[in-house]
């Protein structure tokens, strides 16, 4: 009997799966459990948002997703692979301070691509600075950006190695609004372009509707799985409409319940 | 207009001091300090005789040695200590024993294991360069942010390609920091290990002019030409914190 025959069933679409995922750390002698029995499937190309009170394990669970912490419990499969640890396969975009300051905006896009020829890279590298938007900039130190061109560069280094996944932290959290909402509009024209998986972490409710195909709602500490809303409107969405607003609401509500916990 | 008076006031200033200086000891002539005219003819004497040259190179040579070897034994070691949190708590009593220990306190043990001569004088810059220098690499790897350790590990790096191209550039510019200020250091025990280990350069100049004749303007010429040297090192030093690829690390904004 083959051990293709004992693993469960692979789902065809389905990308990531968590089952039964907890965390649990120790702390001075005593275990602080962060996570706890979460399930989840994400499809390929899908695009998830994962929200939830401030400090509720949100960047634990992007964290164990990406290989950086292993949970304590459960299983985390890509591709009916278990995960052992960080893969350029699945890049995490930081919060802040995510791109090299040594390294030039050419520099920190190609940081990932010192395996192809040089001609190549200079390709995939002009590529990805015309499609966030930096043209003009191949040669600044990420000092001399602004803090959303420099995520923009981070989301641009990300996606210059080809990820299947790209998980962000709450990647526009310390952009001003006008800037988020122009980011929000830039990280779904790409996409839509490139169509990779994406897991979001934010926890701001706009951003949520505004992007997911599913929006994950996580409970106060340990982190639960509280609720998952799908938000089948279709891009570009209208940010007045009916529709939408009930969305927001909806999730609004289930927040509230998720901070009340 | 203001931009070139603000250019030139340190220089002023220099010059208000040398002349007060001089008036004064034109005022009372005595033993108290020769005046900056004998100091500057002093120069001159060093220069005629060929010793001035002379004694830099040597002082220059015993620094550039012993920092170099410093430099290419604790810096290594320092990161890898510091990057080994077990390394660190193994190392770090003894490292904290021996740095108090003026690098003058060694003068008895580097002329026993060294005799009199270069060797000894090599031996004590690289002591207090080395556990200077074993401290900034050992700190600096601790203030790496955790997101460029990860940022290396999600894209795949190998230890080396890791070693090169995300912790040396994360600890480059406090590194350099480090090393501006070992190399004041160096150039402080120089002096005193030349008046005792060695019978030539700057540090003997000061002591054997003194002992000869008690030429005093030699003395405050030697003086003068290891602060002026000493400023150098440091211009030089702080060039490099203004490389493109380091700058990073000293503008906090």
């Amino acid at each position: 009997m083959s051990t293709q025959a004992l693993m469960r069933p692979s789902v065809p679409g389905v990308k990531l799966r968590m089952e039964h995922v907890g965390m649990v750390f120790e702390r001075d002698g005593k275990s602080v459990s962060v996570l706890e029995d979460i399930n989840l499937d994400a499809r390929d190309g899908e695009f998830i948002c994962l929200v939830g009170p401030s400090g509720c394990g949100k960047s634990t669970l992007l964290n164990v997703m990406g290989g950086f912490l292993s949970p304590t419990s459960g299983s985390l499969t890509i591709d009916d692979e278990v995960v052992h640890g960080p893969d350029p396969r699945r890049i995490l975009v930081f919060q802040e301070r995510g791109v090299f300051p040594w390294l030039t905006v050419e520099g920190n896009i190609g940081f990932g691509l010192s395996k192809l020829s040089d001609v190549e890279r200079h390709q995939r590298i002009a590529h990805y600075v015309q499609m966030v938007r930096l043209q003009g900039f191949e040669q600044t130190y990420p000092s001399d950006l602004s803090g959303g061109m420099q995520q923009r560069l981070q989301v641009a280094r990300a996606l210059a190695v080809n990820p299947d996944i790209l998980y962000l932290d709450e990647p526009f959290g310390s952009l001003d609004s006008v800037t988020r909402f122009i980011m929000r509009a830039e990280l779904l024209r790409i996409w839509q372009t490139e169509r990779r998986t994406i897991i979001f972490v934010t926890h701001d409710i706009d951003e949520a509707v505004q992007l997911a195909d599913r929006v994950v709602v996580l409970s106060s500490r340990p982190a639960k799985i509280q609720d998952i809303l799908t938000i089948d409107i279709a891009h570009p969405r209208n940010l007045s409409s009916a529709r939408y607003l009930e969305h927001r609401d909806d999730l609004l509500k289930k927040i509230g319940l998720a901070y009340a916990v | 207009m203001l931009k070139l008076f603000l250019q030139v006031r340190p220089i002023a200033f220099i010059v208000v001091l040398l002349v007060t200086w001089q008036v004064a000891v034109n005022r009372h002539p005595g033993q108290l300090l020769p005046g900056p005219l004998q100091v500057i003819r002093g120069i001159g004497d060093l220069l005629q005789h060929g010793l001035l040259l002379k004694y830099v190179v040597a002082s220059m040579f015993r620094v550039t040695w012993g920092f170099l070897l410093a430099a290419a034994i604790a810096i290594p070691l320092g990161l890898t200590i510091g990057w080994y949190r077990r390394a660190e708590m193994a190392f770090n009593p003894l490292v904290q024993i021996f740095r108090p220990i003026s690098p003058l306190a060694w003068i008895p043990i580097a002329i026993l294991w060294f005799g009199v001569g270069d060797l000894a004088a090599i031996f004590l810059i690289f002591v207090a360069c080395f556990f200077s220098l074993l401290l900034t690499a050992m700190s600096a790897v601790h203030n790496i942010p955790a997101v460029y350790i990860n940022v290396g590990r999600n894209f795949g790096l190998s230890t080396s390609d890791f070693v090169y191209r995300v912790l040396y550039p994360a600890v480059a510019p406090q590194l350099i920091t480090g090393l501006r200020i070992t190399l004041g250091i160096a150039w402080l025990v120089v002096v005193a290990a030349e008046m005792i280990a060695v019978s030539s350069g700057l540090g003997f100049l000061i002591v054997d002019a003194r002992n000869a004749g008690n030429r005093y303007d030699l003395v405050v010429a030697g003086m003068v030409i290891i602060g002026i040297i000493g400023l150098l090192l440091d211009l030089g030093m702080r060039s490099l914190e203004r490389v493109k690829s380091f700058r990073w690390g000293y503008s906090e904004n």
